[in-house]
């Protein structure tokens, strides 16, 4: 499965959304990925993810394989929205 | 029984203690590449797995320590840190390495981490390239566990040490735990370096300069420091260690006569009265300041409120700090410094571009000019607290007329927007200026119809006057307070401020000096700011000289030429009282 979502914070996908994103991912059992046009990373890895460098604005792909994947993207989409607040 | 043996340096800071030595190396972790058989990988993972786990135990104590002493917004970077230790990545891709390239674990950490920094380094944004430092934190912690190499933890200390260092930061000293290190030696460092500063305001005995000690010494071994001789001894002996407590004896015999002058008003024998003030550098040292009977603060050095965190502290955050150190001093003078960063005092999450020669570069005032922001929200929490107890502003390197206005027309731009915002604070808020500069104190008659107060910075108006960098220990020997040069500058600085009734005080290192004393009172100083421990001492000596015999000394000493002929001469005054 996947889904489309849109960095919305101020300063991108800085250490603390990042790291937040990463520990949500942490919560799911299925293989989840994020997707750019240039690269494809391990959602669970905070390095990878900060070094996308995504900033504001910035469109990605939330890719997620495993039984928990409906959930997983609805969890994940939620919290770019929310500016992981 | 280990050998004994006696190390000499300088002594920065009284003390005579004895402990165990702490060495707190300046890590030079040495990855080498070695080749392992196909059947050492799952040793070798093992041992990724175990440092791993290990980084992140003490991760986690350092954040909980972070969460405790500094807030939760400086213990996130340690949150940061801890994600990375976990990334599957990271660790993937080392086993990855360990089994294909069929090498160590440290040299495949390394190679791994190394290009983790790599990517972070290369990236347009600029936040982005600065986390490449925390990948590095992390793979230094690991490797450090790797190789077995122990950091010492100078915040969470067991017992009693005396800290062992080729150099220790301002950050270390900042963290580490106050009431735990008894002593700390240094291989480098001089009078006035950051080590000796921490050292005085706490009471801790410090010795620098101490050669080889980071190579001979290791942690655990039995350390004394003999403050009075300079000397530390390593595994002390019996006859050592007996001489180092009757010494000690001695000086706690002494101590209590001073305890007497306590309450006592610092006037000479013929009725003139001075003030005694202390330094600090952070509210941490209130209760050494309130111990020691000072008459209030005569600088209170700031920027140590900007260190050791990832961002600027806000209005409220210093507003706290500052009326706290107001309220705590109930009504007596307290001086304020703006910061004084730059120099020696570098701050990561400034940005600052690198200087070639920092000390003459954008630093304290200059830079509160270059960053505005920084400067009035300062000065906002400044004048905000200025309601709660008596204080007064300085401003540190002004070196014209020109600065010293530009700086006031910003505390006039913070006024009106206070007022306007129908904030209170005090009126008539004395405003001075710090001389540090030998410019300044060359103008010292012009600045001083623009203030309501000077302080003379002896430190840096010593390295500027002599062009001798106080931090280089080649040159310690011209880096000398008794030098005529900076005397007269010292003097004219004193006499132009009388003339124009502005008070005139001294914060550095040079007003806590017992044999300076006399020779600054017949000058006619007002104020000397000293460390905390120094005030009773030159209670002593003020009580004990009369304005008549300053004024004779002052004479004296400004008719010598040779620096050395007026240090003999002023060492020689000082023992004879003291005796």
């Amino acid at each position: 499965m996947e889904k489309r979502v849109t960095v919305i914070n101020e300063h991108g996908l800085h250490a603390r959304p990042a790291g937040i994103l990463v520990k949500a991912v942490g919560t799911f059992k299925s293989t989840i990925e994020l997707q750019t046009d240039k690269k494809t990373v391990n959602a669970r890895s905070l390095m990878s993810v900060m070094a996308l460098g995504l900033t504001h604005g910035a469109e990605v792909t939330l890719i997620a394989k495993g039984e928990d994947e409906a959930l997983a993207l609805e969890t994940l989409s939620a919290l770019f929205a929310a500016k992981f607040e | 029984m280990n050998a004994s043996k006696v190390f000499t340096g300088s002594v920065v800071s009284f003390g005579l203690v004895a402990a165990k030595a702490l060495v707190v190396k300046s890590l030079e972790l040495k990855i080498s590449k070695e080749s392992i058989a196909p059947s050492q990988v799952s040793t070798e993972v093992a041992r990724l797995e175990s440092a791993i786990s290990s980084s992140v135990l003490e991760l986690q104590e350092v954040r909980s320590h972070a969460n405790a002493k500094m807030g939760a917004e400086s213990a996130a970077i340690f949150e940061a840190h801890l994600l990375m230790l976990n990334d599957p990545e990271l660790f993937e891709k080392t086993k990855e390495v360990i089994a294909t390239q069929l090498v160590n674990t440290e040299f495949a950490f390394h190679q791994v981490s190394e290009e983790f920094i790599a990517l972070f380094s290369s990236m347009d944004d600029e936040y982005m390239r600065e986390r490449a430092l925390d990948v590095r934190d992390i793979s230094r912690r690991v490797l450090r566990h790797l190789l077995g190499v122990q950091e010492a933890n100078l915040a969470h200390l067991p017992e009693e040490v005396i800290l062992v260092a080729y150099d220790l930061t301002p950050s270390q000293t900042a963290v580490m735990d106050k009431n735990k290190v008894v002593g700390m030696v240094t291989e480098v460092g001089g009078k006035t370096s950051h080590t000796a500063i921490m050292a005085n305001s706490l009471g801790i005995a410090a010795l620098v300069g101490v050669n080889k000690i980071t190579a001979e010494i290791q942690s655990g071994d039995q350390l004394a420091i003999n403050g009075e001789t300079g000397e530390l001894y390593l595994h002390p002996d019996p006859e050592q260690l007996s001489d180092l407590m009757k010494r000690k004896d001695a000086y706690l015999q002494k101590r209590k006569i001073l305890e007497s002058l306590k309450g006592v008003p610092s006037t000479t024998p013929d009725g003139q009265q001075v003030h005694l003030l202390a330094n600090i550098a952070s509210d941490e040292e209130l209760k050494f300041v309130l111990a020691s009977d000072a008459e209030g603060i005569g600088l209170f050095r700031t920027e140590f409120l900007y260190m050791n965190r990832t961002s600027l502290p806000s209005e409220e955050e210093q507003f706290l700090v500052y009326r706290k150190v107001l309220q705590e001093m109930q009504g007596r003078p307290v001086t304020i410094r703006t910061i004084d960063i730059g120099g020696d005092k570098e701050i990561d999450y400034l940005n600052l571009p690198k200087e070639l020669n920092p000390f003459l570069g954008v630093r304290a005032i200059r830079l509160c000019f270059k960053r505005p922001e920084l400067f009035k929200t300062q000065l906002r929490a400044l004048l905000r607290a200025s309601v709660y107890g008596h204080l007064k502003i300085m401003f540190p390197m002004i070196s014209s007329l020109e600065e010293l206005l530009a700086a006031k027309a910003v505390v006039d731009e913070v006024k009106n927007a206070l007022q306007s915002e129908g904030i209170p604070f005090a009126p008539n808020l004395p405003l001075g200026i710090m001389i540090e500069v030998p410019s300044a104190a060359i103008i010292s008659d012009v600045l001083a119809q623009h203030v309501d107060f000077f302080s003379i910075g002896t430190n840096d108006l010593i390295q500027y006057t002599l062009a001798v960098d106080r931090l280089n220990q080649e040159l310690q020997s011209l880096y000398s307070p008794f030098n005529l040069a900076c005397l007269r500058l010292i003097e004219l600085t004193i006499k132009n401020g009388k003339q124009h009734g502005i008070e005139v005080g001294m914060c550095g290192s040079v007003a806590g000096s017992e044999e300076m004393i006399p020779l600054l009172l017949g000058m006619g100083l007002d104020e000397f700011s000293m460390s905390a421990r120094q005030i009773l001492p030159a209670r002593k000596v003020v009580t004990s000289t009369t304005k008549a015999f300053a004024l004779e000394i002052a004479a004296k000493v400004l008719s010598m030429h040779s620096g050395q002929e007026i240090e003999n001469y002023l060492r020689a005054n000082s023992s004879l009282k003291m005796s």
